[in-house]
């Protein structure tokens, strides 16, 4: 019997205490921004939010 | 203007209002008729408008299960297909309306409007907790002239709890608290919590549980696009672990058409559950928040049709959920462009 498929779910929480928003994507990628624009613009970016940085590229 | 999503389902009408007599609705710009078969009790649900000379069924009468165009007689059996007409034998081939296909569930009547080969019942979200014997649940519908998703942010976003709501349902710890918000976008659910430790009381939770002090406040949205959204509430004396007041409240959001919406309401409650006094408060205060919202929507939308030009919209934090919602409804609306035919 195979496991479920795992949900493709996003998740963002507004920190307690401030302003930002941390965003979490589906495949464990993660990253704060300033407003829900932005978090939305990089969580639908997947999956060239989680590539590694090109050689030479800024980290 | 939020587009339609047409192949999906979508709440109607309340099981309670379709019985007898013919009920006239426009879901998704469709004129549609609703009434009870007699002989099987099931809902049944054909496009109201006669094939003739678009006379309103709804404004017509039954003849048993089929109901003559009370106009020029045109008779139609509850599949849609008309079996006579005045004055001659043969029907024309063509004489037939729209059938749709509608399912009965936790007491809401839920309609498709799209294509009907792609209808899944299987798929028409649950809201259990409507016909909970152990629950008691006021509810209303009211139509707003509004384009739905502008019931959609309001509903997303319970900030304006504080604003709009306040001395009834707001207080402004909901404002000042933090939200968590989750996306499935494959199974097109937005979920946002707002858990607040210890906060103010409002009157709608003060007067139906009795709770005179602080309290902790938990609410946790569930929005199944396009139409079912699910508060739940949970109210706690603060720095207590019981009693836990639970109220479910359900809004079903049905586009009527472009600049239309219903907004069906129902608050569940698994306290006082016998009580009248507090039923007849939480029907009468709801209904009061609702007209609220029904009244700040008409003059938003009022406000948006007279802007001479294009305009910016800006968000905040609070608004992370209704975009995430926003985003999902133009996925529905690009996936489900087909047409029920007659």
């Amino acid at each position: 019997m195979s496991a479920a498929p795992e949900r493709r779910v996003y998740r963002v929480d507004w920190l307690p205490g401030g302003d930002v928003l941390d965003a979490r994507c589906f495949c464990g990628a993660r990253s704060t921004q300033p407003d829900p624009v932005t978090v939305w613009a990089w969580l639908l970016d997947h999956p060239r939010h989680a590539a590694p940085p090109p050689e030479g590229g800024r980290p | 203007m939020t587009q339609f999503a047409r192949n999906q389902w979508y709440v109607a009408a309340y099981t309670t209002e379709v019985g007898d007599d013919l009920l006239g609705r426009t879901i998704l710009g469709e004129p549609v008729v609703l009434y009870r078969s007699r002989e099987d009790g099931r809902a049944i649900a054909l496009a109201d408008r006669c094939v003739h000379r678009r006379f309103p069924l709804s404004e017509s009468r039954r003849e048993g299960d089929s109901i003559m165009c009370g106009y020029h007689g045109f008779t139609y059996d509850r599949a849609g297909a008309c079996v006579s007409v005045p004055g001659q034998t043969r029907v024309p081939r063509t004489a037939r309306v729209a059938s749709y296909p509608v399912v009965e569930q936790d007491s809401l009547v839920w309609i498709w409007v799209g294509d009907p080969a792609a209808a899944d019942a299987s798929r028409v979200p649950r809201a259990p907790h409507l016909v909970d014997p152990a629950m008691t649940t006021v509810r209303g519908m009211e139509p707003i002239d509004a384009d739905y998703g502008l019931l959609v942010d309001n509903l997303l976003d319970l900030s304006h709890e504080t604003y709009l709501h306040g001395g009834y349902i707001g207080t402004p710890e909901v404002a000042a608290t933090p939200i968590t918000t989750e996306v499935d976008e494959e199974a097109g659910v937005v979920r946002v919590s707002r858990h607040m430790a210890d906060a103010e009381c409002p009157p709608f939770y003060a007067r139906s549980t009795g709770i005179e002090g602080r309290i902790s406040r938990l609410q946790d949205i569930e929005y199944f696009a396009p139409c079912l959204y699910l508060l739940h509430s949970r109210i706690t004396p603060v720095g207590r672990s019981a009693p836990v007041f639970r109220t479910e409240i359900t809004y079903a959001i049905t586009p009527s058409a472009p600049g239309k919406v219903y907004d069906f309401w129902a608050v569940s409650r698994d306290f006082a559950v016998g009580d009248e006094e507090v039923t007849a408060f939480l029907r009468d205060f709801n209904h009061t928040v609702v007209m609220q919202d029904v009244d700040a929507l008409n003059l938003l939308q009022r406000a948006l049709d007279t802007e001479p030009g294009p305009y910016q919209e800006l968000s905040i934090n609070i608004d992370t959920g209704a975009l995430a919602a926003r985003r999902i409804l133009a996925a529905l609306a690009a996936a489900g462009t087909g047409r029920a035919d007659a």
